[in-house]
């Protein structure tokens, strides 16, 4: 018998004992992967973690708050080249994180201001033009991206005598654990029922006392917290920059996995994420059919199942609890 | 019952380009009072309503509420002076649950705290809670409280629109249309709320209805626009008797 007795158990995170337990083995089994998955997926699962905080925070943006934005690149650069230079200046690891996070973070707010006067296409339009002219920026402003030879990151040191790739997994997993938390608990706050209410209808969101510049710029502005930081670690992956890994595509991919893994959804932009690392790796010596295999995934998603993968993951979740009675 | 002015509006002109949507309408409301706005499509009345909640910034004119002027804020702000309103073609939060609805309606009195929200302390959530729970026992929307409000029937997303109006603790409550499209027996019951929510939550409420009968029965006073000009104010019998508003409804004879 399901029953909730006070308006504080309703709000808790996995309320129900047996979803509490799944979950729990779910991130201990992923935790102790180092110890019994093949080591070739360590990298790889690494890259799912570090994808996924950027996802989350573009999906804030788009499938929260409704606002459309196509410069996540830039984001990802200014949070991965804020990173390197702190990096190299000798900051320590997490302090140089945050410090990637709050410069993205800062883009974004001034980003946002856009946003208060454009709506759709149009602020498309411009989130497109940032992504594009800070691409440009890094690629042509020598100081900023190392010139010619790249700006080349100082490696993680392992403590406790661990390989480093199990290091680099265990810590990004945990910092994917600490944001897609967060994230959990910022949707289902006052602030998400802000965001989605300033996306569903804004006129209404305003004369119910939200505030309409204030809620998008901070939409802006964490979100792209999430995006720096998750420039910031594939700086630390790449172990090298180059402004190449910031160009237009890589805003595609970012959109690819919000709009595949389901909007408005934080489990989605996990799956979403996983799908744009894994799906290329398992194409292996196909590349070149990424992108087609990238399109036609979005059109199913849209003709099919507009919620994504967090849609089929909800209808699968709907089958078992009425199972067996359906 | 009726007390001092809480709105006052004077000479509150807007035009469009060429088109003028409101020409110099005065208008007070006294606190406690209900006034209906009534007049034929097109004669400036939800412009009116835009107008005093923010959403359209007047040519000319001046709104106060209780002596301090509205004009120039922006409608979040305005709502937090205490003027709460609905919408002629509803405009809810169709992705989101009654509840959320509601709890949206208590946004404004929200302690904002960012750190608090992300580690999920929700001492503030659960107080607005009782009071949004007074609400849907009060709309008798219990059943739907964990329904998406796209889901729901037209009549519940009426009620689910006052109640977001409400939880916001108004002191003045537009009601743009609130028995259109209405069954004759969800009238009777709108009628009922919107008499009620004058004793209970003490507000004060300015009606939009093209409805005669509904807006005679709930107002003490009405005001007739036609083609944004006030054509004559006075309790429901005189404006109903008046030979502007004859004409204006039903054209010369």
């Amino acid at each position: 018998m399901d029953l909730v007795e006070t308006y504080g158990e309703e709000l808790r995170f996995a309320r129900k004992p047996l979803a509490r337990t799944l979950l729990i083995l779910l991130l201990v089994a992923l935790a102790l992967l180092p110890w019994w998955g093949p080591r070739g997926w360590l990298t790889r699962a690494s890259l799912v973690w570090l994808f996924a905080v950027g996802v989350i925070g573009q999906n804030l943006l788009i499938g929260y708050a409704g606002q459309i934005s196509f410069g996540q690149a830039g984001f990802l650069a200014v949070g991965a080249y804020t990173f390197g230079h702190l990096r190299i200046a000798g900051i320590p690891f997490p302090l140089a994180l945050a410090g990637a996070g709050a410069a993205a973070g800062l883009a974004g707010w001034l980003v946002g201001f856009p946003s208060l006067r454009l709506k759709g296409p149009y602020l498309a339009i411009a989130t497109l033009g940032f992504g594009t002219a800070t691409y440009q920026i890094f690629a042509n402003v020598e100081w900023l991206s190392g010139g010619r030879a790249g700006l080349a990151i100082p490696a993680l040191q392992p403590p406790f005598g661990l390989v480093r790739d199990t290091w680099v997994y265990l810590l990004y997993y945990a910092i994917f654990l600490l944001f897609t938390g967060t994230a959990y608990n910022l949707v289902s706050s006052y602030l998400g029922r802000a965001l989605v209410a300033v996306r569903d209808s804004d006129i209404a969101a305003e004369s119910m006392g939200v505030s309409l510049s204030r809620t998008k710029l901070l939409a802006f502005a964490i979100s792209s917290f999430y995006t720096g930081v998750s420039g910031a670690l594939m700086a630390q992956y790449l172990g090298h920059l180059e402004p190449q890994a910031f160009n237009i595509s890589e805003s595609m991919n970012f959109f690819v996995a919000v709009i595949v893994g389901g909007l408005a959804s934080v489990e989605g932009s996990i799956f979403g994420a996983a799908f744009v690392v894994l799906v290329p790796a398992l194409l292996g010596g196909f590349r070149w059919a990424v992108p087609v295999l990238f399109g036609s995934a979005i059109l199913s998603v849209l003709i099919l199942e507009p919620l994504g993968l967090a849609g089929l993951w909800l209808k699968t979740r709907l089958y078992f609890r009425l199972w067996p009675f359906r | 019952m009726v007390g001092e002015a809480l709105l006052e509006v004077r000479g509150l002109t807007l035009r469009f380009g060429g088109i003028t949507a409101l020409g110099g309408v005065d208008l007070t409301i006294a606190e406690g009072e209900t006034l209906a706005v009534i007049g034929p499509n097109g004669s400036g009345k939800t412009s009116l309503f835009n107008c005093v909640t923010g959403l359209y910034k007047p040519t000319s004119g001046a709104i106060t509420l209780q002596g301090e002027s509205l004009l120039g804020l922006s409608p979040d702000r305005v709502t937090a002076r205490g003027v709460a309103r609905t919408f002629q073609n509803l405009r809810l939060f169709l992705h989101m649950t009654v509840l959320d609805n509601l709890m949206l309606g208590r946004h404004l009195h929200f302690r904002k705290n960012l750190l608090a929200a992300a580690l999920r302390l929700r001492g503030e959530e659960i107080r607005h809670r009782a009071k949004v729970e007074e609400l849907i026992e009060f709309l008798d929307l219990e059943a739907w409280r964990d329904s998406r409000v796209a889901g729901c029937s037209y009549g519940v997303q009426k009620r689910v629109e006052l109640g977001r109006a409400l939880a916001t603790e108004p002191r003045l409550l537009l009601l743009d249309e609130p028995v259109s499209g209405l069954t004759a027996e969800e009238k009777e019951e709108v009628s009922y709320w919107i008499n009620e929510v004058r004793g209970r939550f003490g507000v004060t409420v300015l009606l939009v209805e093209h409805d005669l009968r509904v807006a005679s029965r709930l107002s003490q006073r009405m005001v007739v626009l036609d083609r944004g000009l006030k054509l004559t104010e006075g309790t429901p019998e005189e404006v109903q008797r008046h030979p502007g508003v004859i004409r204006a409804y039903l054209g010369d004879q």
